[in-house]
């Protein structure tokens, strides 16, 4: 897994000591398998109008998650790779298999290329039954052929009893098995998942996904897995390529990218409320940590990184991230203790979100400018802490739930 | 009171052949229609829908024209088969698949564009050509579209007039159809005549856009799924 980052990989940082970890613990128990199965080697350079997407990623057999907002460039870019949409420059290769070459004019059709593709829509033929929309791309087998493919995989993802049904008349998870099987039948080359998951409840996604893997264990083939949610970047725990604006922001195990990213836009992205501007105070490499100011007398303690003593950094943090104390709290780990004033309090579903003005090392009350954080907690939490607005607070801050950012 | 059943049955067949002819015909053209990116495309869509508001006079003229023994195409047919197209059976089904190809092409391909072109591209990815495409996805999803589009072009056919006399003229079991029947009574002052046949042409052509709109209802008028 490790071997598939191109140049353009992240670079791991003295900080990220836990990221580097799980990617060593992930790339060894991996390798195996990468060892296997053809490579998916693409560069696409697209112009839609004022969108560009200029793009370069390989892939190995196995998930590579993209992840970005919506208007990205995620589904050009699986259209491009499917053959929908043709780059204007650049190279899709899949193995010893050249789909589109800009330099030698190669361009396989869509229909000869072999590339499966879930849609984000599922697009089932609603006007036939799960067992012909399965066996529809099996057209050139022979009859018993067809019948033995369409009879393993309606089993391999149990929607067997489905067999004679309308596509139109059976459930959304249903329809969604039918989707990858009517796709995977096919053994194709490469499998493009468009957000095919995002309208599943937790416990029918997380099936679905282990039936994929399942599947994949003995196919090999790379699976390009298109999603803007977080949770599912972290439920998939694969390799990961943040996408924004049509260009490759950040790649990496999600830990790497989304708990700890180096750049601010994949901070947005990833979902972290507090970003601030901060100086370097102090640097203690013994400690792995150095210590920022991020406003007048409000100090973080952060994992070290290489930074000059005076030198400005943004710093994210999680707002679920932060505890909330209602007295000073004392024999804690964490480094960060931050006093501050509770402002307001906003119930969002199950989730309470709290703007916190804080203090700082001085305790003098809060003025008007000073920093606020945002801190999320349960509705349990604000109501046996009897939290108002006005209350006084403390803020208790790991150093690792700081993530240093370059400017 | 007595109706011409010769002249029902000349413009049964007439009707018959023309909506069999522009299903064939019109298909191709409305797939063109409405997957074609062509620039020029508006000009054949203009073209396609000229015999809406054409004067049939008009229509019939060139028709007429083009049949005559004056045009390369009517020489062509004089030395095949020794005699002009104008005036026949044949020349007639030439003018009316002219006059009523909007009414096939326009609802085939309105129904072909409605189709989630997410189909169309699940197709491919699936390795079917676009023949197959079309015959597995497009068409089945458009049955609403292709029986709309033929029972217009078949009762439009029943109906016409002014093509019929410009170019086949009233030759009885050959040119006249019922519509021309119609005006010969009423020329004769034969109201009860005219009457009688005029009513069971409109009973003919209610009860078919009846059943046309009464099938496109059902419930295997498909919408894409969810």
């Amino acid at each position: 897994m490790k071997a598939a980052m191109s140049e353009t990989g992240w670079k791991q940082t003295a900080g990220a000591v836990q990221a580097s970890e799980v990617a060593e613990e992930r790339s060894s128990s991996a390798t195996p398998e990468a060892a296997e199965g053809n490579r998916l080697v693409a560069s696409v350079h697209k112009q839609l109008g004022e969108f560009v997407l200029d793009v370069e990623f390989e892939a190995a057999p196995g998930f590579t998650i993209f992840f970005g907002p919506s208007g990205a460039g995620k589904t050009t870019l699986l259209d491009c790779v499917a053959g929908l949409i043709q780059p204007d420059e650049g190279r899709v290769q899949v193995g010893q298999r050249m789909f589109y070459d800009r330099s030698s004019q190669a361009h396989v059709p869509v229909a000869k290329r072999g590339v499966g593709y879930v849609f984000q829509t599922l697009a089932l033929f609603p006007h036939l039954t799960v067992e012909q929309n399965v066996g529809y791309g099996l057209a050139h087998f022979p009859q018993r052929e067809r019948a033995r493919r369409i009879g393993s995989i309606l089993r391999a993802f149990h929607i067997e009893h489905l067999r004679s049904r309308p596509a139109r008349k059976i459930s959304g998870g249903e329809s969604q098995r039918v989707a990858l099987a009517r796709t995977l039948v096919t053994d194709p080359a490469v499998l493009l998942l468009d957000e095919p998951l995002s309208a599943l409840d937790a416990p029918t996604k997380s099936k679905i996904i282990a039936d994929l893997r399942e599947w994949n264990r003995t196919h090999r083939i790379p699976i390009l897995y298109v999603t803007h949610s977080r949770e599912e970047v972290f439920a998939l725990g694969e390799r990961v390529i943040v996408l924004d604006r049509g260009r490759v922001l950040a790649e990496g195990t999600p830990h790497q990218v989304m708990t700890a990213p180096l750049q601010e836009t994949v901070a947005h992205l990833a979902g972290f409320e507090n970003i601030f501007d901060a100086t370097v105070e102090s640097v203690h490499p013994e400690q792995g940590s150095m210590r920022c100011r991020i406003a007048d007398a409000v100090f973080l303690e952060t994992p070290l990184m290489r930074a000059e003593i005076g030198s400005s950094l943004r710093i994210g943090v999680r707002a679920g991230d932060i505890l909330l104390a209602t007295s000073l709290p004392q024999g804690l780990s964490a480094r960060n203790i931050i006093s501050g004033r509770m402002r307001s309090l906003e119930q969002h579903d199950v989730i309470v979100s709290c703007l916190v003005q804080c203090c700082g090392e001085d305790h003098r009350e809060p003025r008007r400018d000073t920093l606020e954080m945002e801190v999320h907690l349960t509705l349990a939490a604000r109501d046996s802490l009897q939290l108002a607005p006005g209350s006084q607070v403390w803020l208790v801050i790991k150093t690792h739930s700081c993530h240093v950012m370059r400017e | 009171m007595a109706i011409n059943w010769q002249a029902f049955w000349l413009t049964l067949q007439l009707a018959v052949i023309v909506s069999t002819a522009l299903f064939v015909i019109g298909l191709p053209i409305a797939y063109w229609v409405a997957f074609s990116r062509a620039r020029w495309k508006f000009i054949v869509e203009a073209i396609v829908a000229l015999p809406i508001v054409l004067p049939p006079t008009v229509l019939g003229f060139y028709v007429l024209v083009a049949l005559g023994p004056r045009s390369p195409l009517g020489r062509w047919w004089i030395a095949l088969t020794g005699h002009t197209l104008a005036f026949t059976f044949w020349g007639l089904v030439i003018g009316s698949i002219l006059y009523s190809l909007p009414f096939a092409v326009q609802p085939f391909a309105a129904s072909f564009a409605a189709v989630d072109r997410k189909l169309i591209l699940a197709s491919a990815t699936l390795g079917a050509s676009s023949l197959r495409t079309f015959f597995r996805v497009i068409a089945p999803l458009s049955i609403p579209g292709l029986i709309t589009g033929a029972a217009l072009s078949f009762a439009h056919t029943m109906g016409e007039f002014g093509v019929v006399l410009m170019v086949g003229g009233n030759i009885p079991g050959v040119t006249r159809t019922v519509s021309i029947d119609i005006y010969d009574r009423v020329q004769a002052s034969d109201y009860s005549g005219a009457n009688a046949t005029a009513l069971l042409l409109l009973g003919i052509c209610f009860v078919l856009l009846a059943l046309v709109y009464g099938t496109n209802r059902r419930a295997w008028a498909v919408k894409p799924v969810e």
